[in-house]
């Protein structure tokens, strides 16, 4: 004969209760959640893809080598002029923001430690990293292009701004991680603290340098606002950084949405996907990188 | 005894050393040197716009360059009722990723699915404009129509989703800006959900909890601080978005109105529809606009950034 | 001179039981005409007064040693006594610690290293070290050793191949490692990257080694072969060598110096002192102080 008070302790099924019916609810909802971002992403690449395909790839490689038309309603290629701009003006950022962020981090890590200005140098920075894009052109329109007029060195210049944060947040991140018996033994061994860093701590520290910089890149790449007052509006190829009027992927994309008519909006989907292909290819090379950083450790 | 032998220990290499370590020091002083130009430069440009309005610059709705009128109260309010919209929508979303993330999805799929999130981070804001008003203004237009109808009847709430529905209106500014700030949001999220301690989590579960019961006994309790911070960050993000909100939000000048479904304008958006054809006294008027937007993202990150360190750094301190 | 053997207490406390008595071999004293020829050894460091700061804290003060060319130094004590702090005076390793302060004089060969006109990165040419972690460049092998040369300025390729070479057979490593000198420092078992990092720190062809705790990361058998390395060295190099392993330090070394912290009345903090400092042998046999002989025979430590 069981005894009844034993099965009942022994029975440890789950019980329906509010309790589970709520847990189940807000699973629901982090699904929904999910689901919720996951359709605009999916949306965006859709019509990206499918309207930009056709105007980009169907004349191949038309898209990428004409000159943009200067009467907006003439349908057909291309975006040369803007692909060549985003390329200089991005190319032009990239070797400003770099070296000066890599040397600021050095300094902030290495030379300044933990001083007044240290810390007020790297708050600043975090700072710097808010400021809306649209003011960092307009601060390179007062500056620059009023006095030297539009070039694709004004947008370089203008990214540079944007990046120099970012670049030197990941550097001293990066060289945070280099450890501190590496410095010692290079000491050791008689070499001065800029040899160290040059020799030893930087290309200890290169994977992740390499992904946080190219991570800015992809980010400077797909910026508008910066270039609207400083690049100009060219529809002819300019390859020249520092001389004459340029375009840019994003500017174009962004004159021709608001154009009303239909050859204007198809070139910004062709434009569109072109700088899509472009930001996450190199997202996905930064990737690498920062794998890379993963497996040495 | 054997003699000492002559050593000579002065150093001759040190010069290019102390070179590098000046270069260095130029490098960082330019990050403070470029925040002071900006403030500087920008300010004396626009002095002339804030000397001839005073503080009606900030309280006058009424914008009209032709007639040196600058008021910047509508675009103002734009800024802020765009970014709150958008702080409503994308808070409980990236929320629920975040949780979603961490908690719920099996470990296999943690990576991908963070992928896919840091995909939508990296598309370049004009196209989510593009999309915005090629795609999207036209049939959302309609499904405002329906929602106003919907609450017509109730009072408050019918002027919010109010009359004469704009597919380029705040309502569609505010969902792109959701989309843009949620990966931001959702990902510092993760990080500070990241932080709580395992044994914080057991405990809960040692007590019998359901998986919700010790997310809100445990993780958000241990998170609330860094979460606020991440979302100020994604506000500081949404105020200053300049390019997808030009292209959807419709740009009309001078409304100051509840209805989300409204068109209007935001400070950034302004100065980028209208720089093209300004002349010099209005540009100097869309600076001063641009310097109000820098002041005030400044509060905004700073603040943020700081909610953010101090509850990395408590929890950090706590685990054991 | 009778053989005296210190007699072999057994551990009275609960901590693990370590065996303190030194190896019968050492216990005997060394014949006066040996000790006369350690004697007569040029001075190379000389050390009077030296105290050294971190911040506020005194981590070891009056310290007065004299430490000869050809000979095998080592610093034994317990845990914070200063003995890896002296250590680092030696080649102004404290130079890179912020806040770290050095009294007193420190003479090589006659110079103070602390003197206005000493560059230490001219000092640490001369004077190399050897750290507790093995910690070899993430590079290979052959950019590892070739990088204090390079340092130096020496940039021909046959040169830099001599150097290499000779610095990995003074190691005793080359026949391990002569077939992958291009391949990454990292994939070596501990014991080999610290024989690189000796090898390393011979490269630039120094005076003096200093090695600290150079076998505390490392298995016995790969100890061993350190061991051997330094008696052979010896003849090249003067050895100072910091170590919490007494065997090691009766085994390998021409001369002991025992600190020991004590708590300093004024400021009540544990500073480090120098109690003894004798030829290796008297130290283990015959100690003239109380606390070395409570140490050594694992009273205390």
């Amino acid at each position: 004969m069981i005894d009844p008070v034993a099965q009942r302790a022994l029975d440890l099924r789950a019980r329906p209760s509010w309790r589970t019916a709520k847990n189940t609810i807000m699973s629901g909802v982090m699904i929904g959640g999910f689901v919720v971002i996951a359709i605009p992403l999916v949306a965006i690449l859709w019509s990206v893809i499918s309207r930009g395909a056709h105007s980009a790839f169907a004349q191949f490689p038309d898209f990428f080598t004409k000159p943009i038309p200067n009467i907006s309603r003439l349908p057909g290629p291309g975006m040369g002029p803007a692909i060549v701009g985003t390329l200089l003006v991005t190319a032009g950022a990239t070797l400003l923001a770099v070296p000066l962020g890599v040397l600021g981090a050095v300094y902030l890590h290495e030379y300044g430690r933990e001083s007044k200005f240290t810390r007020l140098v790297r708050f600043m920075a975090v700072v710097m990293t808010g400021v809306p894009s649209i003011v960092m052109g307009l601060f390179v329109y007062v500056m620059w292009t009023m006095r030297f007029g539009y070039s694709a060195f004004g947008g370089s210049i203008a990214m540079a701004c944007l990046m120099l944060p970012v670049v030197i947040g990941a550097t001293e991140q990066m060289l945070r991680l280099v450890p501190a018996n590496l410095r010692e033994a290079s000491y050791a061994l008689g070499a001065t603290q800029s040899r160290t860093i040059l020799t030893v701590v930087l290309p200890a520290a290169l994977p992740g340098i390499v992904s946080g910089c190219l991570l800015a890149v992809a980010r400077a790449a797909g910026e508008t606002a910066p270039l609207l007052f400083t690049i100009g509006a060219a529809t002819q190829l300019n390859p020249h950084l520092l001389e004459g009027a340029n375009n840019a992927l994003s500017a174009q994309i962004f004159v021709n949405a608001t154009s009303s008519f239909q050859a204007a909006q198809d070139r910004a989907w062709g434009a569109a996907l072109t700088l899509v292909l472009l930001t996450f290819t190199i997202t996905m090379i930064a990737r690498v990188f920062t794998a890379r950083v993963a497996t040495k450790r | 005894m054997a003699e000492q032998p002559h050593v000579d220990l002065s150093g001759s290499r040190d010069t290019a050393d102390r070179a590098f370590s000046w270069l260095a020091i130029a490098a960082a002083t330019l990050v403070l040197l470029i925040l002071g130009l900006i403030a500087v430069t920008m300010t004396n440009r626009a002095s002339g716009v804030f000397g001839k309005m005073g503080f009606e610059f900030f309280t006058s709705k009424r914008w009209a360059p032709p007639e040196g009128e600058f008021g910047a109260l509508s675009f103002i309010w734009g800024t802020i009722y765009t970014s709150t919209i958008a702080i409503v929508i994308a808070v409980p979303v990236s929320l629920a990723v975040a949780l979603f993330i961490t908690q719920l999805a099996p470990r296999r799929l943690k990576m991908p699915l963070v992928y896919v999130l840091d995909l939508l981070a990296v598309v370049p804001s004009v196209v989510f404009g593009l999309w915005g008003v090629l795609t999207l203004a036209q049939p959302i237009q309609g499904v405002y129509t329906h929602i106003h109808n919907a609450v017509a009847g109730i009072p408050i709430v019918r002027s919010i989703f109010g009359d004469t529905p704009q597919g380029r209106s705040f309502m569609t500014a505010g969902i792109i800006l959701a989309i843009m700030i949620t990966p931001i949001i959702t990902s510092l999220a993760r990080e500070v959900i990241e932080t709580t301690p395992a044994n914080e989590k057991e405990a809960a579960y040692a007590l019998g909890a359901t998986r919700w019961e010790m997310i809100r006994g445990s993780i958000i309790p241990h998170s609330k601080g860094g979460i606020v911070g991440a979302v100020m960050l994604g506000l500081g993000r949404a105020m200053g978005e300049t390019i997808a909100v030009a292209l959807v939000i419709g740009a009309s000048i001078g409304q100051i109105s509840a209805n989300v479904f409204s068109s209007g304008n935001s400070m950034p958006a302004v100065i980028a529809n209208e720089w093209g054809e300004a002349d010099d006294i209005h540009k100097s008027g869309l600076i001063a606009l641009a310097v109000v937007l820098f002041a005030i993202t400044i509060i905004v990150n700073v603040v943020a950034s700081s909610i953010v360190r101090r509850s990395m750094a408590r929890s950090r301190g706590a685990r054991s | 001179m009778a053989v005296q053997t210190p007699p072999v207490t057994p551990p009275t406390t609960d901590s693990e039981p370590r065996i303190r008595t030194a190896s019968p071999k050492v216990t005997e004293e060394l014949r006066p005409s040996m000790v006369a020829m350690l004697d007569a050894a040029p001075v190379v460091f000389d050390l009077s007064k030296v105290e050294v700061f971190y911040g506020a804290f005194r981590a070891v003060h009056d310290v007065n040693l004299k430490i000869q060319k050809n000979q095998i130094t080592a610093f034994i004590g317990p845990s914070g006594c200063g003995k890896t702090t002296v250590l680092r005076s030696l080649n102004r390793m404290h130079d890179v610690i912020p806040g770290a302060r050095v009294g007193g004089k420190v003479c090589y060969h006659g110079v103070d290293l602390y003197g206005p006109d000493v560059s230490a990165t001219e000092v640490r040419r001369r004077i190399g070290m050897v750290f507790q972690k093995p910690n070899p460049f993430p590079k290979s092998i052959y950019d590892n050793v070739a990088f204090g040369p390079r340092v130096n300025g020496i940039r021909d390729r046959a040169k830099l191949d001599e150097i290499v070479e000779k610095s990995l057979r003074g190691a005793a490593i080359w026949d391990e490692v002569k077939d992958r000198l291009k391949s990454s420092a990292l994939g070596m078992s501990g014991g080999q990257q610290q024989r690189l990092c000796i090898a390393r720190t011979i490269a630039v062809e120094p005076e003096v080694v200093l090695m600290d705790e150079p076998c505390s990361a490392l298995d016995p058998i790969a100890t061993a072969r350190v061991e051997e390395l330094m008696r052979e060295l010896k003849n090249q190099y003067t050895i100072v060598i910091v170590t919490h392993n007494m065997q090691q330090a009766a085994r390998a070394s021409d001369r002991t110096a025992f600190f020991t912290a004590e708590l300093d009345s004024k400021t009540d903090q544990r500073t480090g002192v120098l109690v003894e400092y004798d030829v290796t042998s008297k130290i283990f046999a015959n100690p003239s102080d109380t606390r070395t002989e409570n140490y050594i025979t694992g009273r205390f430590g």
